[in-house]
């Protein structure tokens, strides 16, 4: 390795240098693009390695549940860099996500200890967290003999740092009170608007700022050979999160309420039920006709393909979608969205993929030894400019020249999308044991009502009853 | 050579019988020994008892979580609540949407794959080369997985792009929606289960058809009988017992599918197709309510049982009659 390279790729990882200045340097030295990434990722290593003693458990190895994502891709590109690290072996099994959770959930209910570490979603955490399946990360993270000084953890995105940790009283907000650290957050995905440049300019339709806009536009997209917005539609609490809850929160609308300790169902409210009527009318108009079935996974390769013309759905789908073989792939473009038009920004609910701590791992030490690395800012780089670890989770990689640049030049409007969401995302769900089961309910009042099964009104009164009933049931309500 | 010489001469032959004589009855003194006839009985039953064991411990463990207030994500509110999982039940309108859901299913896929697998069979009964090639594709769809038939169906349904839409807009039906409709869900994962189980059916009455005796038949074509008469009086009659078989098998299977709903509408849309395993599947896994859930299973569990054992009271019931035992 060429020492004076070597030295500058330390320089700026010592903060040194601003990352303009190392590009200029190496273009000066002759040094490509991808070149200095490699260089750089090699030093960042050499960098972590100066201020703490990774090796203190080598010779160890783990086992990683992973779910197949292109995080998980992300850090397996970089994870020899670890090993030699550290001196650990980590060995990993891949699952996909149909059915990752139910591995997960039996592996940790079963208390097998063949996993130390593994992906999570921070609802799933609701669960985990009061199962006394998972650790309390604040043990490792504020313990200095354990954490490399150079982590950072007040680097992460207050809101999504927030949203991984819950005190475990139902109903209490997300990372307040006596909360625990069940999960350190990863990647994350905000809930946006991704379109088809092309169909809306031959449309003439600008872009909708808020969901009567948003009825009117996606009616206006609808045509024998594309529908006009896809947003989820499965019998699944996937449904009710992305778009769906990102909207509803923006009318100031929650899923619950508590008093004097007590949950009950908000969602039978007026504003609510004027909300559900808009969103029930727009997917009847101008949804998938096949929108009952819909996931993660049929939004986002119908709006690649050309089906759709836009989507209210995770932003890295829009991403994934405008790269690749993508029949759209260059022209997608991203706006942020309010869907109430007296909000002064967007409220998107938010989606974590997180690293957890399994309760029965054998090793504990050695094991947040690798979620620091996973989580910490080299790798968080090394993700964000060299693979496709969208959307980083930490502001200094946001904040990132190189990041931004690469994404402003191959996914123009990502960067500005994100910007204007960010300070209002967050979960907008009331935290407490019954996540999946009320949410689930939701999602199946709300093909009732598409279907034309269940008028609004009644179907959102039914819903409360039934939801009050359970809450109290589970001693909750 | 020497090697068969001892071996095969008669002296050395003798002497080898003796000794085997020998060491067979000392053997046999030492088993005696070893294990006495009073216990023989149970160390020969001991695989089998292990067998039930392991079958017996899990569903004991079934009927005790059924009878707990059991939520992972509440493990200190864990306690016996007895029968009340089943109590709830009388009064809640989902379950009683889950038990019509799943025995309309399990009639109507049962039902409907009978009647089909009964008619091929009855085509395919000559043996001919065509005949015997046919009965063999036919078999294919059994051999797919019902998870991965489902979502071939489920592509093959496709508004968009599938090609069943394609055939549908040909005879002017635009907007058949399929699973993702209240009213045609049901239809569309009974066709995918038709799909893939009536080969089933259709083999073992084929099998019966083809074993059935000649003679019947011969008396009654000498006697004038006409055809449909020979298969309403002689056929189906003689059949009734590989139909029950055949009945008794898919209705057991049909009554505890998942793989085929959960795959193609996840129990939606709605409520429309929550049946046993999908709503128990639910419960656990993604509520982790075990104690709902191992009640949801003990239902179903008692439903096969009756089930089941009216069956083989009507089979053994016909056995005999075609012994003459009745």
């Amino acid at each position: 390795m060429y020492e004076k390279e070597k030295g500058l790729a330390r320089d700026f990882l010592q903060g040194k240098l601003t990352r303009r200045e190392l590009i200029k340097r190496f273009s000066a030295l002759g040094l490509s693009a991808s070149s200095a990434g490699v260089l750089l990722n090699m030093q960042a290593s050499q960098v972590l390695a100066a201020d703490f003693d990774w090796k203190a458990h080598s010779g160890k190895g783990l086992k990683l549940l992973l779910n197949k994502h292109p995080y998980t891709d992300a850090m397996i590109a970089n994870l020899d860099n670890f090993k030699e690290l550290s001196g650990m072996d980590v060995q990993y099994d891949i699952f996909p996500e149909d059915v990752y959770f139910d591995k997960v959930t039996a592996a940790l209910s079963s208390g097998s200890s063949e996993y130390d570490a593994f992906m999570t979603g921070a609802y799933m955490t609701w669960t985990y967290g009061p199962a006394g399946w998972v650790e309390d990360l604040n043990e490792w993270i504020q313990d200095p003999a354990k954490t490399n000084p150079n982590y950072n953890w007040d680097d992460m995105l207050e809101g999504v740092r927030a949203s991984c940790a819950w005190s475990g009283k139902p109903g209490e907000e997300v990372g307040t009170g006596d909360a625990k650290q069940w999960c350190i957050p990863w990647g994350y995905e905000q809930n946006n608007l991704a379109y088809n440049a092309g169909m809306l300019e031959a449309a003439g339709i600008a872009v909708p700022t808020n969901i009567d806009e948003l009825v009117a536009a996606a009616a206006a997209l609808t045509s024998d050979d594309a529908y006009g917005i896809g947003v989820r539609g499965s019998r699944s609490w996937a449904t009710i999160h992305p778009g769906f809850l990102s909207a509803y929160a923006n009318f100031g609308e929650k899923d619950l309420s508590l008093e004097d300790g007590k949950l009950s169902a908000a969602m039978n409210t007026d504003v609510s039920k004027a909300f559900h009527a808009k969103w029930v009318k727009m997917i009847q108009e101008s949804g998938a006709k096949d929108w009952a079935t819909h996931t993660w996974y049929q939004v986002g390769t119908d709006l690649g393909a050309g089906k759709s013309a836009m989507i209210y759905d995770a932003d890295i789908l829009g991403y994934f979608m405008n790269g690749g073989d993508n029949k759209m792939a260059g022209k997608l473009a991203y706006a942020p969205f309010a869907a109430n038009p007296d909000a002064s920004a967007p409220t998107p609910n938010i989606w974590i993929w997180s690293l957890a701590m399994s309760k029965f791992s054998k090793d504990k030490d050695a094991t947040w030894n690798f979620l620091q690395w996973a989580s910490g800012p080299e790798h968080g780089l090394f993700g964000a400019t060299q693979m496709d670890f969208v959307n980083p989770v930490r502001k200094s990689v946001w904040a990132d020249e190189m990041f931004r640049e690469r994404l402003n030049t191959s996914y123009p409007g990502y960067v500005e999308m994100h910007d204007v969401s960010a300070p209002g995302a967050k979960i907008h769900f009331t935290p407490q044991p019954l996540f999946f089961d009320l949410t689930t309910e939701w999602a199946a009042s709300l093909q009732k009502m598409v279907a034309g099964e269940l008028p609004v009104d009644e179907g959102l009164d039914q819903l409360a009853d039934s939801v009050n009933g359970q809450l109290k049931e589970a001693g909750l309500g | 050579m020497r090697l068969w010489f001892r071996s095969s001469h008669p002296s050395f032959q003798r002497s080898a019988i003796n000794q085997v004589t020998t060491t067979v009855s000392t053997h046999r003194k030492r088993r005696r020994r070893l294990i006495s006839p009073r216990v023989l009985p149970y160390v020969l039953s001991l695989p089998a008892l292990l067998v039930c064991i392991g079958i017996l411990v899990p569903f004991a463990t079934a009927i005790y979580y059924s009878l707990q207030r059991y939520r992972l994500s509440q493990p200190w509110a864990r306690e016996m609540n007895w029968g009340q999982n089943y109590l709830r039940f009388l009064t809640d309108s989902d379950f009683w949407n889950t038990l019509s859901v799943s025995l309309q299913y399990a009639f109507l896929t049962v039902g409907l794959e009978l009647l089909i697998g009964l008619g091929i069979a009855l085509l395919l009964q000559r043996r001919t080369r065509l005949n015997n090639m046919v009965s063999i594709m036919l078999l294919m769809p059994l051999m797919t997985a019902p998870a991965l038939a489902a979502l071939m169906w489920k592509l093959m349904t496709n508004p968009g792009f599938g090609i069943l839409n394609y055939f549908l807009t040909l005879v002017g039906i635009d907007d058949f929606r399929w699973g993702s409709s209240p009213s045609s869900a049901l239809f569309t994962v009974v066709l995918v289960d038709i799909w893939v189980y009536t080969p089933f059916i259709m083999i073992l009455l084929l099998a019966g058809l083809r074993s059935l005796p000649t003679q019947p038949f011969e008396a009654a074509a000498l006697d004038g009988v006409p055809r449909f008469q020979q298969f309403y009086r002689i056929t189906l009659p003689m059949l009734m017992p590989y139909i029950l078989t055949a009945a008794l098998f898919r209705l057991l299977e049909s009554i505890q599918q998942f793989d085929i709903i959960y795959a193609m509408t996840q129990g939606g849309p709605g409520d429309t197709l929550t049946v046993f395993q999908v709503e128990a599947y639910l419960n656990f896994f993604q509520s982790t309510n075990v104690g709902r859930s191992a009640a949801l299973l003990m239902i179903l569990w008692a439903i096969t049982f009756f089930i089941s054992n009216i069956f083989i009271k009507n089979w053994l019931r016909l056995r005999e009659r075609a012994r003459g035992e009745s």
